[in-house]
């Protein structure tokens, strides 16, 4: 055993001593330790990742004293490290590019509140990527929970407080379903580790015998997920939340810890039921179904919203219907185009939601798309790195959008007839509605502000917050022209990933 | 069917109780409410773990008097899963408290529909 072979481990335990490190320590000492300890997740998790592709397989990773079938273990394949090599890095970015802004939402004496709760997230977010036991995906859900709660109602408003309960009611809905449907899972099989799950779910399918209450646990457990991850028609707390967060919290919560959970749900697919099961007991329709519609409904909404933070929270639910319906395809390549999404998605949204918080910064901290008009030219940076994301939202060549559409149409090509057409034109009419809102407003910002507005002189941003702004954006278009070989990863890392 | 549902006695009324707990979540519109519809649902987990991992006639698994085999205890994992299970949902109760008394000290009110209306009256 090497020691990079720990760092998966090393990584998860760091993030939690530093989250209760983090409470006894003054303001300052926290954010510098919250940046030492994301960036040393990144350094950790690249080097994992590099681990991993020199690997053929992936490994388990005891976790306590109890072997295989009894104790509990975290996995450690490509496509996990690759996963937590993307959020690792965007959250570091966003930490970079946003927690200077902390002063506008929460008092100078509660920042290391807050970084208790990014540290907890992370925690948690890395546990989920590579845990390899049912039961902790459970506890480190409601772990993540509970600290994106956190980081929400930081700020004193009374729209915040609304929107989070709103958000706390689906999100204890949905994990009171996830738990009921892992408690049925435990009793139709006497297992919570995934492989020995996954040999007895298969002895289940085999025999036939409990088939019915297998189904009911494949529900459950997607149903409670996808109220988690803001699939389209359980999306309703989404908009309210990603809207009056602060953006920092924003960009996590929508960036990093909403794919988390749909990482959570493929996982489940692929390494306990297989992906066999979920379309012979019509799962993926059902996703594919609910993924089209978000990608269209959910895009006409963002259109007639006036407030570009409501906006962009629309569109976060129109891009994870892309997500799920690369899963609801259901073929290996509609897959990687999903997995490819949560990557390239995690960048831009909270690219975007920093990005628009400078621009709303300068036009007085109004949101209406009028009071925005010039926002462009008072600050020239972030109108910059706003147009880049908008543009591989909409899926414009050279960007991350548009070789994730690309790769979701080719894998819609392998069936024929009514589902090949149904595939090109939701693409095609979702990419043309991505194309309206976005474009709108790029232009918007671009455009002669009206005369009797006042605007507060512009502040300037320091170099370091432009460095990240500048490398979240530089990583968008590296995944627009640069994607083989992560695409390679994600192929390999499937193929394993069973 | 009515006799495998008596034969399944805990599992039937745990179920049963889960969808009173999730309606009451779901529907009710007092937040103090939701909050207890919360936890009859995880309640009603808790007892579906429990009966699930128990076995008639056996002892709580804690070697107690020199007892180590086995056969003696029941299956100690679920009562962990359900101890885990608890310990989730008192933090949960407690965050979803808190965020009531706030929402109560500035709405006056416990109803989440006219909670929502004046928030959005204060933008006017």
């Amino acid at each position: 055993m090497t020691l990079t072979q720990n760092f998966p481990f090393f990584s998860i335990i760091l993030c939690m001593i530093a989250g209760i490190v983090t409470s006894i320590l003054k303001p300052k000492a926290a954010k510098a330790l919250t940046f030492f300890v994301s960036g040393s997740v990144v350094v950790l998790s690249v080097l994992t990742l590099s681990l991993t592709l020199r690997l053929d397989s992936a490994y388990p990773y005891m976790m306590g004293h109890f072997p295989s079938p009894w104790g509990n273990e975290i996995r450690i394949g490509r496509l996990e490290a690759l996963m937590a090599t993307g959020f690792s890095v965007v959250l570091c970015l966003s930490l970079i590019g946003g927690l200077r802004h902390s002063p506008a939402f929460v008092s100078e004496k509660k920042v290391n509140l807050y970084c208790i709760m990014v540290d907890l997230a992370l925690a948690a977010v890395l546990v989920l990527i590579y845990t390899n036991d049912l039961f902790t995906v459970y506890v480190f859900i409601e772990i993540l929970t509970i600290a994106s709660c956190a980081l929400v109602v930081v700020r004193q408003n009374g729209h915040t407080l609304v929107a989070i309960t709103r958000y706390m009611i689906m999100h204890l809905f949905g994990s009171g379903l996830l738990l009921l449907g892992i408690s049925m899972l435990y009793g139709i099989t006497g297992h919570l580790l995934m492989e020995p799950l996954g040999e007895a779910v298969r002895a289940i399918v085999d025999t036939g015998e409990y088939a019915g209450p297998l189904t009911v646990v494949i529900a459950l457990i997607t149903a409670g997920l996808a109220i988690k991850s803001a699939m389209f028609p359980f999306h309703s707390w989404a908009p309210d939340t990603y809207a009056y967060a602060p953006p920092l919290s924003s960009a996590i919560l929508s960036g990093i810890i909403s794919k988390t959970y749909i990482f959570v749900l493929i996982k489940f697919y692929y390494r306990v039921v297989g992906m066999d099961v979920i379309i012979s007991q019509n799962i993926s329709p059902f996703l594919f179904v609910c993924g089209v519609s978000g990608m269209i409904l959910a895009s006409v909404m963002a259109i007639s919203q006036r407030d570009i933070r409501r906006m962009i929270a629309y569109s976060s639910v129109a891009q994870i219907g892309y997500i799920y319906m690369g899963l609801g395809i259901g073929t290996t390549a509609g897959v990687e185009a999903a997995l490819f999404q949560m990557l390239v998605h995690s960048v831009v949204k909270s690219l975007l939601f920093l990005a628009t918080y400078e621009l709303i910064n300068v036009s007085g901290d109004r949101k209406r798309f009028r009071y925005l008009h010039g926002a462009g030219y008072r600050n020239v940076p972030a109108g910059i790195v706003f147009t880049v994301a908008a543009m591989s939202m909409v899926g414009i060549p050279f960007t991350g959008g548009f070789i994730v559409k690309l790769n979701l149409a080719i894998s819609g090509m392998v069936f024929g007839g009514w589902m090949r057409s149904l595939v090109l034109i939701a693409l095609a009419i979702s990419t043309l509605l991505n194309g309206v809102y976005f474009l709108h407003t790029v232009v918007s910002i671009y455009r002669r502000p009206p005369g009797d507005i006042a605007y507060p002189p512009a502040e300037k941003i320091p170099p370091y917050a432009l460095v990240a702004l500048f490398a979240s954006m530089l990583l968008i278009i590296y995944l627009g022209i640069g994607s083989e070989p992560i695409l390679r990863v994600i192929q390999t890392g499937l193929m394993t990933f069973s | 069917m009515w006799q495998l549902l008596y034969q399944n006695l805990e599992q039937t009324v745990s179920v049963i109780l889960f969808c009173i707990g999730f309606t009451i979540l779901l529907l009710q519109r007092n937040l103090i409410r939701k909050i207890i519809g919360l936890n009859i649902m995880d309640t009603a987990i808790y007892l579906f773990l429990a009966s699930m991992g128990y076995i008639s006639g056996r002892k709580a698994p804690i070697i107690a008097e020199g007892v180590t085999e086995a056969a003696a205890y029941i299956n100690p994992i679920p009562s962990g899963l359900v101890l885990t299970g608890i310990v989730v949902a008192v933090s949960f109760t407690g965050i979803m408290l808190a965020l009531t008394i706030r929402l109560y000290r500035r709405y006056h009110t416990l109803n989440i529909d006219e909670i929502a209306l004046l928030a959005k009256g204060e933008d006017a």
